[in-house]
């Protein structure tokens, strides 16, 4: 049963094939140059090494010549001698070529997967937060380590293709000096051959895309039923989704079936061409050698010499879809670069000196998507030391609030401002804004590594006192030295040796051990069991002390102790007060407070 | 069995297809070996022209002819060998996708507890692809080129015994060559997965924990981080590359002195008079010829190492025993009344930890059975053993009497509703995803499930409606919207029994209230486990069971536990009780019944030290805070 509803077989993963196929596209390569520049020594080096190894290998039926020509068919036995020891020596000249071309060429291509690499996750770190709300993890990764991976198949091919053509200038240029004639001849079949190509491309590109389309579709049907297994087996759909599922590999193999058709049809092709070539060869070749115009060996280096003829075009196809891959790869890639970072420093902006925490927020309005404003004119003063409490409604605003103040994304000009200690938050620098300040999230998050690498995080230079001290404040430090390893134990797999609560406390002890002038709360005991949250909120007092602190929370009673409430609604700052003050004033807070209390009595 | 001969076994299902490719691919092998045959008389009639008798331009004719017509003949059986070779793997490929599909979607719980999707894909996509590479190059490929190799040799050595020894000399050593270095290889593969595993890792926390380094701004720290790994990746690599450069370079050096060997020595035949013109040149055809399976060598023993590997790791999973099977003549049990028994039920994943012991509970039909206790307590696997998403260790489950091993899984799971605390969504609109259990219901029943679960608003405000795509996983969705989706989906199904978790962790109060509502909606008429973290669900349970460590501790109902005073009233008033004593006694605007303040309010310091509430002196002691706030924060707990 179709319905209006349905959406039918496709599936999100298209979206990432677009319409890429081709095989050179010029924003991409002229990009790459751009990364390959540091490495100008290396190329040069591999590029010289490349040409004195296809020279090398394109004397190889010359030689084959002038021994046969010049020496065995006179009977010179002592003047072959020579020659065999020059061949000898063009193998070695070879064999060294080959091998620092490959190496060169390898340290180039490193060379631009790790500027790559560096760049994209440099440009990561501009993106604001959410970017990596709108972004799944896993889409980034697949660009940072699977495109530029396909970077690394493009670099070789690049270089293969270049020698192969290199070759075939080489080769051309031997068969035109052996004799002009002959050479000419010799060549009759390449125009055809280009021909072919030519033809044959368009449809290559179109059969090879679908290829790809077809298995992305077929790949992201098998992830999105492993990682829902649960409602699959849930729902009895295997069955269902078993005959999809083999209707989109169908297809798969269908699109394949057609493009191995075209594909192979290249190479015989080539075959073809190569065998009337050789005939012509022999033909010509053999009135011309009775003619006395040419030698024996020169019809040998003539046969030899057709055989490379057509190297490129074998390499062609054999490598055709993993350039359409590269490219489109490199079309991803830059993409990602190009995308606008959203937090950079105001050019020239001074860091932000210690500050006391006053934090001011003036008419402050903002939106994610133009015309729906998720904050509008929020002002509000925290005086230094003072635990200001928010609470509202989801979506009211309180987190998008307070990701301003930590500058996860910039007050757009106009919509007001974020002061703290009077300085305009967009006019210094963002680092010297955020290291004065923590942030202790919902789910606690760590890195792996030590929990000693945690706490301290991005403060290496803390000493042991103090990362103990601020274990300690929170409640962790008892836990932490009863672990295998005490602070050195690793926290890598989650919920192996940490509980969650543990590892919220953590969080807390990371948040605190800078000494932040400013702390903010995002529900930071809302995930934890009752037994770590029992222990955080004894740790409070210790963590807000002689600190601003913002601190958001779901549940009434946490926040009743703040100096002070915002309460908001819709992106506005509807009340404000303390506790008793707002209570009876019996407006929003009033009623937030007794549905909370009517839900949990 | 052993890999490569059951993949051997998987490609013989197209028997005709594989003696078709091995038919072309000789044919083709033998137009190509008569090549330089020609190309060697032909020399040889040139040469001896060279003396009094004339060229014969007509053999000449015949040879060139022969030349072309070989090299089509080639062509066309070249064609047939790769288009078919490719057929055929292909076509095992897609086999062995249909099946590792189906293998996987019916595993149990436990097989995915373990296996991360992002492996199971990996070997779905790239062990697959590897299969089908080796079926290519390491079953149809390769033993031509073996042919190939042998068939140049015997003609070499016939034509000259010497020369022949010599040319063929070199395959033997490519070989050793290739497979000693391929040993050193594997060590630094293995490496460069690491270095890659470890890049991964960076990059990955750095993106989820794009919010803890925003708020640290520690950016410079993690691309110092990343920057050491992303440097290690480039230098092993580079290594690696010097190491397989070395084999290839070998092997064309191999190649040019053996041509060194054949013009030098069989040269000097030549001057002798011992070999004819004709003789050598098809020597140094038949080597150009050889040069291709010398070169493919080292490449072919990669990929059937790989392909081999590929293969255990997929049969690995193609093997796995599921851990929940249906018995063989599982009756279907139809629609059941909802009567749900554990009887001495033991629980645990492998032979490691127990999950779950002896667990007895009765639930009657319709009740509500609210389970309690801290994370990792055992609720989730206690309510999974249901659907036999998981199978009991010892003991049973039964269902209205009947062993639920005894059913079958589809009429089993029929009967059961599951809306889990993790929602998932798949890319589809969302009125497929109300549907997903019951892809035959009207967009009438659709539209109803929608509204009984609250989402109407939400739906009729959408300008799709119904049709609207939900975007990878739900994520446009917010969570609360997510949720009851999920409820929505369920409640098409009409299940007599019901399994949820009302978790709460990112719904708020408002929307709250509306998830309560639709809840409640679906839990009506159902026997229903519910993994309660709200006071109010556990109010209207029938039965709260709280679990701990994987043992039952308590069970009753709210009154019979709060007087226990045991592990439910420690979680009752850590976590669930009203904070405030006014709201327990039910006293409506609450302000003034409140009892003994929770702290001093701001600006009334209140005897007994500084409270986090109170900043006025920004200096004072932290001695005895953590005494100051407790009973605070406890407000008013009954001593």
């Amino acid at each position: 049963m179709m319905s209006g509803w349905m959406m039918g077989g496709s599936t999100g993963a298209q979206r990432d094939e677009e319409v890429f196929g081709s095989v050179y596209d010029p924003r991409v390569v002229r990009r790459m140059l751009g990364y390959i520049k540091p490495y100008r020594k290396e190329l040069t080096i591999a590029v010289l090494a490349m040409f004195v190894f296809t020279a090398t290998i394109t004397a190889v039926p010359w030689i084959i010549k002038i021994a046969i020509d010049d020496f065995i068919a006179v009977g010179n036995l002592a003047g072959l001698w020579w020659v065999v020891g020059a061949f000898m020596g063009i193998a070695i000249i070879n064999w060294a070529a080959n091998y620092v071309q490959q190496i060169a060429m390898e340290r180039v291509g490193q060379g631009l997967l790790y500027g790559l690499r560096r760049d994209m996750f440099a440009h990561l770190q501009k993106q604001s937060v959410s970017f990596f709300d709108r972004t799944e993890a896993g889409r980034l990764i697949s660009r940072v380590i699977g495109d530029v991976g396909q970077m690394q198949e493009m670099t070789s091919i690049v270089v293969m293709t270049l020698a192969d053509f290199v070759s075939l200038v080489f080769i051309v240029g031997a068969v035109l000096a052996l004799d002009l004639r002959l050479g000419l001849i010799s060549m009759a079949t390449l125009p055809v051959l280009a021909v072919v190509v030519i033809v044959w491309q368009p449809f290559a590109k179109r059969e090879f895309l679908k290829v790809r389309r077809a298995i992305s579709i077929v790949n992201a049907d098998l992830n999105e039923n492993m990682s829902g297994v649960r409602v699959v087996q849930a729902m009895n759909r295997q069955e269902a989704n078993l005959s999809r599922f083999e209707g989109r590999n169908r297809d798969h193999l269908r699109s394949n079936l057609v493009a191995g058709r075209l594909s192979a049809g290249l190479l015989p092709s080539v075959d073809i061409l190569t065998g009337v070539a050789m005939g012509l060869v022999v033909f010509f070749g053999s009135r011309m050698v009775s003619g006395g115009a040419i030698e024996v060996g020169a019809l040998i280096a003539y046969v030899l010499y057709i055989q490379r003829f057509f190297d490129p075009v074998r390499s062609l196809t054999m490598q055709y879809t993993q350039l359409q891959r590269s490219m489109t790869s490199g079309a991803r890639i830059f993409d990602l670069l190009d995308a606008a970072p959203a937090m950079v420093d105001a050019p020239g902006a001074p860091a932000l000196p210690p500050i006391k925490g006053r934090v001011e927020f003036k008419n402050v309005g903002f939106s994610y998507n133009p015309g729906v404003d998720v904050l509008t004119g929020v002002s509000f003063i925290a005086q230094p030391g003072e635990t200001v409490a928010v609470v509202g409604p989801s979506g009211a605003g309180k987190t998008t609030m307070v990701s301003l103040l930590s500058r996860f994304a910039d007050v757009e000009e106009g919509r007001g401002g974020i002061k703290v200690d009077g300085y305009d938050l967009r006019d210094v620098t963002r680092a010297s804004l955020v290291t004065q300040m923590s942030m202790v999230l919902q789910e606690p998050f760590l890195f792996s590594g030590s929990v000693r690498d945690n706490i301290k995080f991005n403060h290496p230079d803390v000493s042991d006192e103090q990362m103990v001290k601020a274990a300690d404040a929170v409640g962790a430090h008892d836990f932490i030295s009863k672990l295998p390893d005490g602070y050195d134990t690793e926290v890598a797999e989650l919920g192996v040796n940490l509980s969650l609560g543990q590892r919220q406390l953590v969080s807390f002890a990371r948040a605190i051990v800078s000494e932040p002038r400013i702390l903010i709360l995002d529900e930071a005991t809302a995930s934890v069991d009752s037994e770590t949250e029992l222990k955080i909120q004894r740790a409070l007092g210790v963590v807000l002390q002689g600190r601003t602190a913002i601190v958001i929370a779901h549940r009434l009673s946490t926040v009743r102790d703040a100096d002070r409430i915002l309460v908001m609604d819709g992106g506005c700052l509807v009340e404000e007060g303390d506790h008793d003050t707002l209570l009876a004033a019996d407006e929003r807070y009033a009623q937030l407070h007794r549905a909370n209390r009517l839900l949990e009595g | 069995m052993n890999v490569a001969l059951r993949i051997t076994r998987a490609m013989l299902r197209y028997r005709l297809l594989v003696i078709a490719v091995y038919a072309a691919t000789l044919a083709a092998t033998a137009a190509q070996l008569l090549l330089p045959k020609f190309l060697g008389s032909a020399i040889d009639k040139l040469s001896q022209a060279t003396g009094e008798n004339g060229l014969d331009e007509g053999a000449i004719l015949t040879i060139a002819i022969w030349l072309v017509v070989l090299s089509v003949l080639r062509g066309v059986f070249s064609y047939g060998q790769t288009y078919l070779g490719e057929s055929i793997s292909q076509r095992v490929a897609y086999d062995l996708r249909n099946v590792f599909y189906d293998k996987v979607q019916n595993q149990s719980f436990s097989f995915h507890d373990r296996h991360h999707t992002g492996n199971l894909m990996s070997r779905a996509v790239t062990d697959v692809e590897n299969v089908r590479f080796f079926i290519f190059m390491g079953l149809l490929r390769a033993p031509f080129f073996l042919i190939q190799f042998v068939a140049v040799a015997v003609i070499l050595l016939l034509l000259d015994w010497r020369l022949g020894l010599l040319s063929v000399l070199l395959m033997p050593i490519v070989i050793s060559l290739s497979l000693r270095m391929r040993a050193q290889m594997r060590a630094l593969w293995q490496r460069i997965q690491e270095q890659m595993a470890d890049l991964s890792t960076v990059l990955q926390e750095n993106l989820t924990g794009v919010r803890v380094i925003r708020a640290f701004g520690a950016e410079k720290h993690e691309e110092a981080k990343f920057d050491v790994v992303n440097r290690e990746v480039a230098a092993v690599n580079v290594r690696a590359t010097g190491l397989r450069t070395q084999s290839i370079a070998v092997t064309v050096f191999g190649f040019m002195v053996t041509m060194v060997a054949i013009i030098g020595y069989g040269g000097f035949l030549v001057i002798r008079g011992e070999m004819t013109p004709g003789e050598l040149a098809q020597f140094i055809f038949f080597m150009q010829i050889l040069m291709m399976p010398v070169r493919m060598v080292g490449w072919i023993i990669n990929t059937v190492a790989r392909g081999l590997a590929a293969g255990q790791r997929m049969y690995e999973i193609l093997d796995a025993p599921s851990a929940v099977t249906q018995k063989p003549g599982a009756a279907d049990i139809g629609r059941v009344r909802g009567r749900v028994r554990f009887e001495s039920v033991s629980f645990g994943y492998g032979q490691r930890s127990r999950a779950l012991s002896d667990i007895d509970l009765d639930v009657q039909p319709g009740q509500v059975v609210a389970l309690m206790g801290a994370p990792g307590s055992g609720k989730s696997t206690l309510v999974g053993l249901i659907p036999r998403f998981y199978d009991v260790s010892s003991g049973r489950v039964t269902i209205d009497g009947t062993g639920i091993r005894e059913a079958s899984l589809h009429s089993l799971r029929r009967n059961i509703g599951i809306v889990q605390q993790d929602i998932f969504l798949f890319s589809a609109t969302l009125g497929e995803n109300i549907a997903y259990g019951r892809m035959d219901a009207t967009i009438q029943e659709v539209e109803k499930a929608a509204t009984l679960a609250r989402l109407g608003d939400f739906i009729g405000g959408l300008e799709a409606g119904l049709a609207t795509p939900v975007a990878e996983r739900g994520a446009s969705l917010s969570g609360g919207q997510r949720q009851r989706v999920a409820i929505a989906r369920t409640l098409l199904l009409d299940p007599p029994l019901l399994i949820l978790d009302d978790s709460t962790s990112s719904v708020d109060t408002e929307t709250e209230e509306h998830l309560q509502r639709a809840l409640e909606t679906v839990m009506e008429g159902r026997t229903t486990f519910v993994i309660a973290h709200r006071l109010s669900t556990v109010h209207r349970a029938d039965l709260i069971v709280v679990l701990d460590n994987g043992r039952i501790v308590e069970r009753g109902n709210h009154a019979e536990l709060l007087a226990a005073n045991g592990a439910y009233k420690r979680i009752y008033d850590l976590q669930l009780r009203p904070r405030d004593r006014a709201s327990s006694v039910g006293a409506p605007g609450g302000q003034g019944a409140r009892g003994p303040k929770t702290g001093p309010v701001p600006g009334h310091p209140a005897p007994g030290g500084p409270v986090p509430g109170s900043r006025a002196e920004e200096s004072s002691p932290p001695d005895g805070l953590g005494d100051g706030i407790e009973p605070g924060k406890l407000g008013g707990a009954p001593a």
